[in-house]
């Protein structure tokens, strides 16, 4: 598979996401610069984390004007899998493919540490390879990551299952303690309407290998590799 | 505006002396002019030049056959670690920006030494910081609540500053060290260490080499801020320092240096660089000069070029200026397009200002009219020298004279136990750590928390060769890093204290299953003009020297910050010592907690050192929490036997037989037993505890504060699976190593039982207070 990964000023995972790829999962990808328009010849599009253009104004709000989101929008419009990580989370949304907003931590500080995920519905490209039962360790690392949505849109994303991911205990509940950032009902990522846009704040690249001290966040990659690998077996027949 | 006329006012306002002035006329054979003045007087700060600790500087091992950039030579280090790869890095300080400003203090100290370290070509990997504050809760020598407060707005305040640069560059902040000591009011210590790696022919040179080769200044426009920052940082603080200082603080922009580091390490993959270097301390003027220096050629720039943020710039400010992420490029002629090409790619402003000359002088125009013409190598490089007169302090005898006659013992170690891990110094950083991004760039394999950070550095972290091959991405190498002083042991005994510094980070790097390469130093002293205050520099320096000679830890450089003094006296003196081991092979990674219940607790090294009559209680974190005193001979260092204790332990971690490994330092014994069950997280919200059986009543001979809380050194408590026991123990008594069996891992709480009684502590209750109270102070 071909993976594109996005570069804009001040994207400092598109690196990460690149090593994880290649050099865990063994397949191709790419940095592909924010001045380049075009997307064709990928399979999949990743948006890495970072501080693109330096979060001036508010995050994510300058790079959705940068060329290659034009091609961000057409790729997903035809059913392509884009995959949001921490900054690219707030880009996506920013650039309207995700709906909702990632605001100021409620602690006001910037918060890295490991947190426990349940994934909420492995109905997605992003999730179909993640065992139900499974709580997944990885680390976070952001000083805007609180979603927040009006009461209409965190209605319809759980009427529609689009809530993927939310913040829990070691045991699996949704508490206040359990929440790094007073995100609505614990929510750490969602996907749109169609299914094929996703985007959430903690880091899986960072634990896709088991020396880093997990490699619980290789299930989403993997899922992702998979339902490319079941769509090109259909495309097929 | 025409230049002020040169009065001996003038003069002195340049922190210059009347015979330093002598001198500059002497080498001009004429009066400067302004701007000459301004250059003078921050190449000739202690800063820029060292001029008074030069000499002692003179005395640190520098060498091993794996050193490629030795110090002085360059803007930092450079260390071999194998298959072609090395590593470069520093530690530099901003001390007197952060006491006046400590946000942008300390954003600028780390930006600083990021391209300290991208300028000699390497990519950025992690950054580490040793930061010193005032009290921050009442009980720890200070009790009046505006200074308690003042302390806090200044440690959050650098926390902060260190968060948004490090996080935005995309740099982990992997390690640190925080003290909180009175001495530190008003002049906090914001110490910044950060890590590259490169090829060895990915070297960059900061020289301007090739007469004729085209001057290029690349990064954002200069501005008023930070003008003569150096010389700010060579000078007492005031209590009028924040009023009239705050202009010489910097302001830094991450995103800006994000771009310039990418932009340069992709330019440094073409071969259109003659010689690199960033503009930092004394800006455009120390860049110049330097570059020319190293090369033995002269440089010539027209200041009209210079992009410029504020107008009616004179040619005094461009030059003095200090803002932030800017860089000077020396390119190949002919290839001045590539250069063009990448920073329009990153939208990077880029400026040919001038041209590398072949008659050895530094010319800077304005509109075309010479403002300086200045011998670039004699401005480098011969600044003044001074051997400052030396003089043992008086409280030294007192000191020594210190005994426990009149000190009751330990009364209640049960709550005193839970009191050290709740002190600030001793207590868990993770409101510190949790700001910082620790994890980017996936190569944190041991995270804050540890007694010393561990780093993968693997293929894909080096910058983008020239060949454009790319290494086996199988190559992998681990570095494990370090800071430490403990700055109290030096005010107690300068020379003691110094080798303690480099024994207990060498110590802190055997813990994690490292040996050392080299390292850095960053010398945070008072005023070098009392003669009791530079015998504490020197003293600590023969003891920092002999350390680093006898633990093979050469130093590859480092920094001075002298004039650390406020209104409230002098700091304690602080060399703090940043050391960078390797690991051969991922399994030898050790961490400091506990493992698995069963596992056996062994101390390496003697519990209570019977030569010392103090026991390990000078200068203990003990004696001043519960006595309120910082006195007493500090422990001694016995280098032979740490080094032999370094030794096994490798040993012993190489042959798998380790689960864990702690060094005992502030808090003694007791606390590395509590921080061994309580200090590993598994995640947000969810530490993982473990309880331990210790029994110490064997050791009769020691008072019970020496035997729980004593600061001995040499001792690392591990621990190791039931059926490697007798390996293990066997193999320390052939070392000559002390190796005693002390209990074992389990259960939910920690005991220990001493000849006299035994004390219990549900883990859970340790981990609350030691957890939580940075947390709570800075509420």
């Amino acid at each position: 598979m071909n993976f594109a990964v996005l570069q804009f000023p001040g994207s400092n995972c598109d690196q990460d996401c690149v090593h994880v790829i290649k050099n865990v999962l063994g397949h191709s990808a790419r940095l592909v610069w924010h001045k380049d328009n075009s997307l064709a010849g990928y399979d999949a599009v990743l948006v890495p984390g970072g501080f693109s253009y330096g979060d001036y104004l508010r995050t994510g709000a300058i790079a959705r004007f940068s060329p290659i989101m034009h091609a961000v929008q057409g790729f997903a419009a035809n059913g392509g899998p884009v995959l949001g990580i921490c900054n690219g989370f707030q880009i996506l949304c920013e650039a309207g493919l995700l709906p909702g907003a990632l605001i100021r931590n409620r602690s006001l500080q910037f918060r890295c540490e490991h947190i426990y995920l349940k994934t909420a519905t492995f109905d997605t490209p992003f999730t179909s390879k993640i065992p139900h039962d499974k709580l997944l360790r990885i680390p976070i690392a952001h000083g805007e990551g609180c979603y927040f949505a009006d009461d209409a849109t965190i209605a319809k994303l759980e009427a529609n299952h689009q809530v993927l991911w939310q913040y829990v205990t070691a045991q699996g509940e949704l508490t206040k303690m359990s929440n790094p950032n007073g995100s609505i009902h614990n929510i750490a990522g969602i996907c749109n309407e169609g299914r094929n846009v996703a985007g959430l704040m903690p880091h899986p690249e960072r634990a896709s290998e088991s020396l880093l001290g997990s490699d619980d966040g290789r299930l989403i990659f993997e899922s992702l590799v998979n339902w490319l690998n079941n769509r090109s077996k259909t495309k097929a027949a | 505006m025409s230049d002020p006329a040169i009065t001996p006012e003038l003069v002195k306002k340049h922190n210059l002396t009347p015979e330093e002035y002598v001198k500059i006329k002497a080498i001009l054979g004429r009066e400067p002019s302004y701007t000459e003045l301004g250059i003078f007087s921050v190449m000739w700060s202690e800063h820029c030049s060292y001029k008074n600790t030069r000499p002692l500087l003179k005395t640190f091992p520098t060498k091993s056959p794996k050193i490629l950039v030795g110090a002085g030579e360059e803007n930092a280090g450079i260390i071999d670690i194998g298959d072609g790869l090395a590593i470069a890095f520093k530690i530099e300080s901003h001390n007197h920006p952060s006491a006046v400003e400590p946000f942008q203090g300390a954003t600028t100290g780390v930006g600083g030494i990021v391209r300290d370290i991208f300028t000699m070509g390497a990519r950025p990997i992690c950054s580490v910081n040793s930061l010193r504050f005032g009290p921050i809760t009442k009980g720890s020598g200070e009790d009046d609540p505006q200074v308690l407060s003042n302390n806090r707005r200044l440690f959050s305040g650098v926390v902060a500053g260190i968060a948004h640069y490090g996080n935005c560059f995309g740099i982990p902040t992997v390690a640190g060290e925080v003290y909180f000591d009175k001495s530190y009011e008003g002049n906090p210590l914001v110490n910044a260490f950060c890590l590259g790696v490169l090829r060895h022919e990915q070297i960059a040179r900061g020289a301007a080499k090739g007469v004729g080769n085209p001057v290029f200044y690349v990064g954002p426009a200069t501005g008023r801020d930070g003008l003569a920052g150096a010389a700010f940082a060579s000078q007492d603080l005031t209590d009028e320092s924040a009023q009239q200082q705050r202009g010489a603080v910097q302001v830094g922009d991450p995103f800006m240096e994000k771009l310039v580091c990418e932009a340069c390490l992709e330019l440094l993959a073409t071969d259109a660089v003659a010689g690199i270097q960033d503009m930092g301390a004394a800006g455009l003027t120390c860049s110049t000069c330097e570059t020319a220096a190293r090369a033995g050629t002269g440089i010539e720039i027209e200041l009209d070029k210079v992009p410029q943020r504020a107008p009616n710039m004179t040619p005094y400010e461009i030059m003095l200026s200090e803002s932030q992420e800017r860089m000077l490029i020396i390119v190949e002629k002919g290839r001045e397009d590539e250069v063009k090409r990448i920073f329009d790619k990153w939208d990077l402003p880029w400026s040919h200002i001038g041209e590398v000359t072949g008659d050895g002088r530094m010319i800077v125009r304005c509109h075309g009219k010479v403002v300086a013409d200045l011998p670039a190598a004699i401005l480098a490089n011969e600044a003044p020298v001074y051997h400052r007169e030396s003089r043992e302090p008086a409280y030294l005898k007192k000191v020594r004279e210190f005994t426990l006659a009149g000190v009751p013992d330990s009364k209640d170690p049960v709550a005193e136990l839970k009191t050290l891990l709740a002190e600030p110094t001793i207590a868990s950083k993770n409101w510190v750590y949790r700001q910082y991004d620790h994890m980017v760039r996936d190569g944190s394999v041991v995270c804050p928390g540890s007694d010393a950070a561990v780093l993968r550095i693997k293929a894909d972290s080096l910058p983008v060769s020239k060949d454009g091959k790319e290494l086996d991405p199988k190559i992998e190498k681990f570095i494990a890093i370090t800071v430490d002083c403990n700055a109290g042991y030096v005010y107690l005994d300068p020379y003691e204290g110094g080798k303690i510094a480099v024994a207990e980070a060498a110590r802190n790097l055997a813990c994690s299953g490292a040996t050392p390469l080299g390292t850095t130093d960053n010398l945070n002293f008072a005023n070098p003009f009392n003669p009791e205050l530079f015998w504490q520099l020197k003293e600590s320096v023969r003891g920092v020297a002999e350390a680093c000679r006898f633990f093979n830890a050469p130093v590859t450089g480092g920094n001075c910050s002298l004039y650390n003094q406020s209104p409230n006296g002098p700091i304690d003196p602080t060399p703090t010592i940043g050391m960078v081991g390797q690991i051969e092979k991922p399994e030898h990674i050790t961490t400091q907690w506990f493992k698995n219940a069963g596992d056996v607790v062994i101390l390496l090294g003697d519990a209570v050192n019977s030569k010392d009559p103090l026991q390990g209680l000078g200068g203990s974190a003990f004696l001043e929490k519960f006595h309120g005193l910082k006195t007493g001979t500090p422990p001694v260092c016995d280098m032979e036997k740490e080094k032999t204790l370094h030794e096994t332990l490798h040993g012993l971690i190489i042959s798998g037989l380790i689960k864990s490994a702690h060094d005992c330092s502030e808090g003694g014994l007791a606390v590395t037993l509590a921080e061994s069950c309580i200090s590993h997280q598994d995640a947000r919200e969810t530490p993982s505890l473990i309880g331990a059986q210790i029994d110490l009543s064997g050791i009769v001979d020691a008072r019970l504060d020496a035997l729980l809380f004593g600061e001995t050194q040499g001792r690392i408590v591990i621990s190791v699976a039931p059926d490697d026991v007798v390996k293990v123990t066997e193999r320390a008594k052939i070392m000559g190593v002390p190796a005693t069996k002390i209990g074992s891992v389990g259960g939910a709480d920690l005991t220990i039982k001493t000849s006299k009684s035994s004390y219990a502590w549900p883990v859970a209750d340790l981990h609350r207070p030691w957890w939580n109270s940075i947390a709570e102070a800075m509420k």
